[in-house]
């Protein structure tokens, strides 16, 4: 059984006065996620991710299509006890301490009276807070905002987890924790699926991704899949701050700070560049593989698309 | 069916369910309720009082008491008799709140002074309220008019009448037979000419359907009266030739000394009683009658005067 | 169901208290012995009657505002501020939120009439140094005002589900003014002719019926209320709330939080 099964999910907006523009926000989707998998979910801003995640919540009705999560439709209530969202720039009830509003959501999610104090100590202890249980929410940070967001989804211990740009917010020390967080998380054999437009997070958690942009799934399947069709690059780094007139000539992106030069270039050059520097008698410090990120891959991938829909339109 | 398919219907039934009891109860507390609105007004100390209160809305106000002055008196709620209590302070309170509401001041003349069960039975207060009237819009001929009608129909105070009468007669726009109303009281005050010549002033200068009904109704009883007149005098020549009273009206035109058998205003043959006067079938129709109405006879509170109105 | 409904119910009341709003009590207080010291100096028998219409009148105004207020904000609030995301991705049915939600803000505003009740029976006290018989219908006259206050709340709730703060306030208010002439509206329903009064007539019986609720008047008097009238106020009350309350359901059933 999948744990997130998006069957042809789609949602389109009538706007404008008379409700009769339309505008799509989610094509059809068709998506599968598989159990203790951490799966991102990466586009753009308005590429249509938060769209998806409130269908699955229910907040927002599809116009079309169904999904399934742990093989009950969302629109089943039942469906709620098992899964965990947290929202973007979450917000809460600002008059409630951490303590009152983790204990309300609690027993609202059905966790049983007596182990709910407990659980809450042990939920904010878990996500770095373990100090604030009576302080008003209306004196957290951002940070601390987000923490409690990650505490209330995961408080009554859900098979599957919704963040939506869970690092939102946060410094690096938090982002580092909240990663930790996520890959505990997978240990103990909950699904997590994120919603991010920060690549470096995607490429360092995640088994799979799916990207997605306006409206539109473009690519699903493990990261190394989908960097590896682009072509790779090599960094050089030598001494001296001149530049081979021939390196140039190789495509290379160059930058000297101070008496170090730094270039990258397409890996085929590789050779070419190196027999470069050699004849200048430059003293070559390193040379290293660049691997190639998401970023690019989105640069080179959405940018194709979005001047092929731009042909379109 | 999915919850929320459930979920829908169940609220949509219930929702229904409830709009129709809330009805059905909202009709059930007009019932009981009729008569305690408009006895609240009793419970305001005065008229300034509500102009107080009013914070300045005082049109809508004037409205609101208006309505339910005409509400009430109309009697349309649940056919209970009219009760004149409430008539004087709810035109009041009106007037005092919108003191150009001309039709105010018309219904406290016509309903205000005369006796139960044709009105309130005050007189003196319809009076004053017209005086009030006056005072505030001193240019308006159908005030004095008032003012001159209940002088002369409840108070049977002529000479003011005629006062009041000549007065207004002078003013913009006077009805023409204020003059000769004002001119003809020394020698015809109390007698049928005049009265009908009052009656069809006030149907003529007004809009309101109560107060157009009343009158239409009294100009009904005068005819009656004035064909009584005529009758009874015919009955008399009928006695003199045979030496007995007729015993009905096919005598009458079987003596030559009519056509055919005359009708009252509601369309019924009249008919002569075993004394030789002369009735009308039924009274309950013909309120305010002097003369046609059988002996021992009390006349019922007036209904449905709106409807002669129309 | 139940416990997830009382639970929304407790937080909104919860929420209600620690936004200050009992603090209205402080202001009636102020306002009741304020009156009943100064009609105490004026006497000439009417303190009893000031006291009792001041108070009572009090009491109703109070309470329509906070329910207005509070109620207006109730769903739309949380919409905004994006509170309704964490709570509608649980176990929780839309209809229980709503039910909650109202169940909070009755029990908000009844805890209130509460505490003022016992304001106006103090005042009545220090200006009358005795209760009478007759004062037990100031009691009938304060649950036909807790009526109202259930009234208004399912109306405040309703606007809340599908319009803005603002919007609901203007709405609400306006059916509270048109609520209490509603009794002349049908009586002017009934003077109407054509298509005028078929529409008159059906908004007459839609609107709320506040004027029948009102009997501070009479009780001020010391007059009783009918049995009938109190049986029938409250079946229409609770039948009124009902049905605004569906309604609120129904579209919030329907709505994208966007």
């Amino acid at each position: 059984m999948h744990a997130i099964e998006i069957l042809g999910l789609e949602k389109t907006y009538s706007t404008g006065f008379w409700r009769t523009k339309a505008k799509v926000a989610l094509k059809p989707l068709h998506l599968n996620i598989e159990e203790s998998e951490i799966f991102g979910f990466l586009g753009p801003n308005g590429a249509g991710k938060t769209t998806t995640l409130k269908m699955l919540m229910g907040l927002v009705f599809p116009t079309g299509g169904s999904a399934r999560i742990l093989g009950m439709d969302v629109k089943d209530p039942q469906v709620k006890a098992q899964i965990g969202f947290l929202p973007e720039q979450p917000y809460f009830y600002d008059y409630l301490t951490a303590q009152e509003l983790l204990e309300y959501y609690g027993r609202l999610s059905g966790v049983v009276d007596k182990y709910l104090p407990k659980r809450v100590e042990n939920v904010l202890a878990r996500v770095g807070l373990p100090d604030v249980a009576d302080v008003q929410l209306r004196k957290f940070s951002k940070g601390m905002l987000q923490r409690v967001g990650i505490a209330q989804a995961i408080l009554h211990d859900p098979k599957v987890v919704f963040f939506d740009e869970p690092m939102s917010g946060l410094d690096p020390m938090g982002r580092r924790e909240v990663r930790d967080l996520m890959q505990q998380l997978k240990r103990e054999g909950k699904t997590v699926f994120f919603s991010t437009h920060i690549l470096s997070d995607a490429e360092a958690l995640c088994d799979r991704v799916a990207v997605i942009h306006l409206g539109e799934l473009r690519a699903v399947g493990a990261v190394a899949e989908l960097t590896s069709g682009i072509h790779g690059k090599i960094e050089l780094i030598w001494e001296g701050s001149v530049v081979p007139a021939a390196l140039k000539g190789l495509g290379a992106e160059c930058v000297i700070t101070g008496d170090t030069a730094r270039a990258v270039l397409p890996e085929e050059s590789q050779d070419l560049a190196i027999d470069a520097l050699r004849r200048e008698k430059l003293r070559l410090i390193s040379i290293v593989p660049v691997r190639t990120t998401l970023e690019q891959y989105f640069v080179e991938k959405l940018k194709r698309s979005e001047q092929s829909a731009g042909g379109n339109a | 069916m999915t919850s929320s398919r459930q979920v829908t219907v169940v609220a949509s039934l219930v929702l229904l369910f409830c709009l129709a009891a809330s009805i059905l109860s909202l009709r059930q507390i007009d019932q009981v309720r009729s008569k305690a609105t408009l006895e609240e007004v009793l419970f305001v100390i005065s008229p300034k009082m509500v102009k107080r209160m009013s914070l300045g809305y005082d049109g809508l106000l004037a409205d609101i008491y208006w309505t339910r002055a005409v509400q009430y008196f109309g009697g349309h709620h649940a056919g209970r008799a009219r009760d004149f209590r409430l008539l004087a302070p709810l035109l009041e309170i009106t007037t005092t709140l919108d003191p150009k509401l001309l039709v105010a001041y018309q219904f406290g003349a016509n309903f205000l002074a005369p006796k139960p069960p044709n009105g309130a039975g005050l007189p003196q207060k319809a009076i004053e309220l017209v005086h009030n009237g006056i005072n505030n819009n001193p240019n308006d001929w159908n005030l004095y008019y008032q003012l001159g009608f209940v002088y002369y129909m409840d108070l049977k105070d002529y000479a003011r009448a005629a006062e009041a009468f000549a007065h207004g007669s002078e003013l913009p726009g006077a009805h023409p037979f204020m003059k000769i109303i004002a001119a003809q009281m020394a020698q015809h005050a109390g007698d049928n000419q005049m009265a009908r010549a009052l009656w069809m002033t006030t149907y003529q200068s007004t809009q309101d359907k109560q107060i157009r009904g009343n009158a239409i109704a009294h100009l009904r009883a005068l005819q009656v009266s004035d064909d009584i007149d005529a009758l009874q005098e015919l009955v008399g020549q009928y006695g003199r030739k045979t030496g007995v009273l007729p015993r009905s009206m096919t005598d009458l035109v079987g003596a030559g000394l009519l056509r055919s058998i005359p009708l009252d205003p509601t369309g019924r043959p009249y008919r002569i009683a075993s004394d030789g006067r002369l009735q009308v079938q039924f009274p309950d129709e013909l309120p305010f009658l002097e003369k046609g109405a059988p002996r021992g006879y009390t006349a019922p509170q007036p209904k449905h005067l709106e409807e002669l109105g129309k | 169901m139940n416990s997830r409904i009382s639970c929304i119910a407790a937080n909104t009341f919860r929420e209600a208290v620690r936004d200050r709003v009992l603090y209205n009590l402080i202001a009636f207080a102020v306002l009741l012995s304020g009156a009943a010291i100064l009609v105490g100096q004026i006497s000439i028998d009417i303190e009893k009657l000031v006291v009792i219409n001041l108070g009572l009148t009090a009491v109703s105004l109070f309470g329509v505002v906070i329910a207005i207020f509070i109620g207006i904000g109730l769903v739309s609030k949380e919409i905004e501020k994006r509170t309704l995301y964490t709570v509608l991705s649980r176990p929780v049915r839309r209809w229980e939120f709503i039910v909650g939600k109202f169940f909070g803000l009755a029990g908000t505003l009844v805890v209130n009439a509460f505490f003022m009740a016992i304001g106006v029976f103090g005042a009545l006290l220090y200006v009358a140094h005795k209760f009478q018989m007759s004062d037990a219908w100031v009691l009938v006259a304060l649950y036909f005002i807790i009526l109202q206050f259930l009234m208004i709340c399912s109306l405040a709730l309703l606007f809340s589900s599908f319009s803005s703060p603002l919007l609901s306030a203007v709405f609400a208010f306006s059916l509270f003014v048109i609520g209490t002439f509603s009794e002349d509206l049908r009586n002017f329903a009934a003077t109407a002719t054509g298509f005028t009064k078929w529409l008159t007539t059906a908004a007459a019986y839609v609107v709320p019926n506040f004027s029948a609720l009102n009997v501070i008047g009479s009780v001020a008097h010391g007059q009783p209320v009918s049995g009938s009238l109190i049986l029938y106020n409250t079946i229409y009350a609770l039948m009124y709330s009902t049905m605004a309350l569906c309604g609120g359901i129904l579209i919030f059933q329907r709505r994208n939080l966007k």
